[in-house]
């Protein structure tokens, strides 16, 4: 019943265009949030509706897709989501992020470069980087229409006031090409910076605030600062992965016993440096 | 050994997945949806409510499937009338037209056309009847062909007669004078489903938005309303209809503009739908002068797929408030009301708390140590 019930990648071929529709519109105006009709999805709203809808727009039979979440491929939604795009489509699934034609992801830009061609597609929950400042809506709209953009700043400011630093944590908003202030979706601000001229096209997806919004190739990402308190990145110092050995990565703190330890967060990329040491390893003649 | 981060999460899935499934199979009994569909009346009304998708079928096998979770039915409702390509838009229904099988009013005692009591729990005394333990198909079988025997009165046919346009009470209040009436528009409604809302919305976009929301949180919403966060006079049910009415999609070929006779004599019968539709008269206070005010009327209006009395009131009720839309009271502001009211929108992101936050939380204890020195 259920193959005959649904079309390949779920939509109907009219949705598709509705969605790609704003998708086009999103990569004409960086940064800007593109409202568009978000469909009711086979996953829960909040849990990746909004880069669902995007993945399942731009598919087709050639693609091959990774989905992560958190860094994780083998996260519980991650698996969830991919099973539901391969479901529907038979397209390929890989974990290996340089394979990937699309690459869905919750909170993480993947540690291995993405190159052209290839498109990134973050799943968002708050797309509206003015939400804490200004919780009406038809107001943010206006804010951005006018640049008017002192009380993003003035949240900063009270911070390095109340903490003496900016202590945002994820969802450190940024400026694309000089124009709109935009929400990352919750990326560590230690993936801010691989925003700014990225090779690939970024697309962003809220479903259930029904935004679409992109950072095309090669756009100017900067993210909100002062110049006597600059954005700063998570501390990594003294950071090393227990599993490859990698530094400057984003880690996980693993709760142990003792004392913490660390872990490369993105496990594709953890598995790579393995793979890559034990070659060397091999190719020196140490292994039988 | 410590907590590992979790791989092999595919093997894990398909095992809770497995066990979900033994949950709702492991007592060796099957709901036949057929069973759903005849005696689960008002679950089905509430999921096609809330999913805004009018199938009594597919609400039944989505209710076996979410083991009788409405908030699950409505999902897997929702997710599926969101791949059902959207062709046409039926006429104008109008709930005059309505074959009505109950008709109230809490106005006036008598009503022109009458009061129509009709299937109603109303009435009843919320006992648990036991007799219902061991109830079998042959006594409810004997029991429905003596109620619609001949010699009882023609029962079959009772309330299917159409009320013919007949006045309604509304009217009355409106031949008085006490009726403040809104605008009518009659354009060509912004489809919600296919266009993303924006403030401020139109009054058709409310209704939509309330007719299917959450039953529970509009009827939240509208209950609070009444209790002092909104109407601050006490609103009455001037008329609530529950009945059939005909959908009509007109043919895609005439240049007709309008829902006129033309359009409908060319129109294409598609079936009809049982909805709820509630005329509410909420009085409301009116300054003629520096120290004179008097009361008048609005009308609030509801209309929900199914029987739903309880949520068309409240949808009624919250329609009047936002029109009202004096943002002291949450219940008159469009984007509190409106952007809440959802059930897949608000259990979605509910249960999204469930998911793993260890990368937004790990930038925020980065920046909690950071402002503590440590």
């Amino acid at each position: 019943m259920r193959k005959k019930l649904y079309n390949f990648a779920f939509f109907d071929e009219g949705s598709k265009r509705e969605v790609r529709r704003a998708i086009l519109k999103a990569v004409a105006i960086p940064g800007y949030q593109v409202p568009f009709a978000s469909r009711e999805m086979p996953i829960a709203r909040g849990w990746g509706t909004g880069g669902l809808q995007i993945t399942l727009s731009l598919v087709g039979r050639d693609d091959v897709i990774k989905v992560i979440d958190q860094g994780a491929d083998e996260s519980v939604n991650a698996v969830s989501i991919k099973r539901l795009v391969s479901g529907t489509t038979g397209i390929a699934t890989t974990e290996d992020t340089r394979e990937a034609t699309i690459i869905q992801s919750r909170h993480r830009i993947p540690e291995a470069p993405l190159v052209e061609g290839q498109i990134l597609v973050l799943q968002v929950p708050t797309p509206e980087p003015l939400r804490f400042v200004e919780p009406s809506e038809y107001a943010t709209k206006r804010l951005h229409a006018e640049k008017e953009y002192s009380g993003a700043y003035l949240a900063l400011f009270e911070e390095i006031m109340k903490h003496g630093h900016v202590s945002t944590g994820a969802d450190h908003p940024v400026t694309v090409e000089d124009r709109y202030v935009m929400a990352p979706s919750p990326i560590p601000r230690f993936d801010n910076p691989k925003l700014n001229g990225s090779r690939a096209l970024i697309l962003l997806g809220a479903g259930r605030e029904k935004k679409i919004y992109a950072v095309p190739p090669f756009a100017k990402v900067a993210s909100l600062d002062f110049e006597d308190h600059p954005f700063e990145v998570e501390s990594l110092v003294g950071k090393r992965c227990r599993v490859c050995g990698a530094t400057g990565v984003y880690m996980d703190e693993i709760v142990d016993a003792a004392a913490a330890v660390y872990q490369c967060n993105d496990t594709s990329h953890c598995d790579a440096v393995l793979k890559a040491r034990r070659a060397a390893f091999d190719g020196e003649g140490g292994a039988a | 050994m410590g907590y590992i981060a979790v791989r092999g999460g595919a093997e894990a899935i398909e095992a809770s997945i497995e066990r979900l499934k033994y949950m709702r199979l492991r007592k060796g009994r099957i709901l036949e949806v057929a069973a759903i569909e005849a005696g689960m009346r008002a679950l089905i009304d509430q999921v096609m409510s809330e999913a805004s998708l009018y199938d009594e079928a597919m609400a039944a096998v989505s209710i076996k499937q979410a083991e009788g979770s409405p908030e699950e039915a409505v999902f897997l409702m929702r997710a599926f009338r969101s791949t059902l390509p959207r062709s046409h838009y039926s006429l104008t229904l109008d709930s005059r037209d309505m074959r009505v099988e109950r008709r109230i009013s809490a106005s006036f005692k008598e009503i022109p056309g009458g009061q129509i009591l009709g299937a109603s729990c109303d009435y009843t005394h919320r006992l648990i009847d036991s007799v219902l333990i061991d109830e079998s198909e042959e006594e409810a079988s004997q029991w429905v062909a003596d109620y619609l025997s001949p010699a009882e009165d023609d029962r079959s046919a009772v309330a299917h007669e159409a009320l013919g346009a007949p006045l309604s009470a509304i009217d009355y209040v409106r031949a008085l004078g006490l009726l403040r009436d809104r605008p009518i528009d009659d354009g060509e409604p912004r489809d919600v489903t296919k266009r993303a809302l924006e403030f401020p919305a139109s009054r058709s976009e409310r209704l939509q938005i309330l007719a299917r929301g959450q039953t529970g949180a509009v009827t939240a919403l509208g209950y609070a309303a009444i209790r002092g966060y909104g109407a601050t006079l006490h609103p009455t049910v001037g008329e609530l209809r529950v009945g059939l009415v005909s959908v009509y999609v007109p043919d895609p070929f005439s240049t007709s503009q309008h829902d006129d006779a033309e359009a409908l004599g060319n129109a294409y019968y598609v079936g009809e739908v049982r909805i709820t539709a509630v005329e509410t008269l909420v009085p409301v206070s009116v300054r003629r002068g520096p120290d004179k005010s008097e009361i008048e009327f609005e009308l609030g209006f509801g209309a929900v797929l199914g029987q739903n009395e309880t949520k068309a009131i409240a949808v009624s009720l919250l329609d009047q408030c936002l029109e009202t839309g004096e943002k002291r009271y949450a219940t008159q502001d469009e984007e509190f009301v409106l952007l809440h009211v959802d059930s897949v929108e608000a259990t979605g992101f509910i249960s999204h708390l469930k998911l793993p936050h260890y990368v937004s939380f790990q930038s925020k204890l980065d920046s909690v140590r950071k402002a503590r020195g440590t």
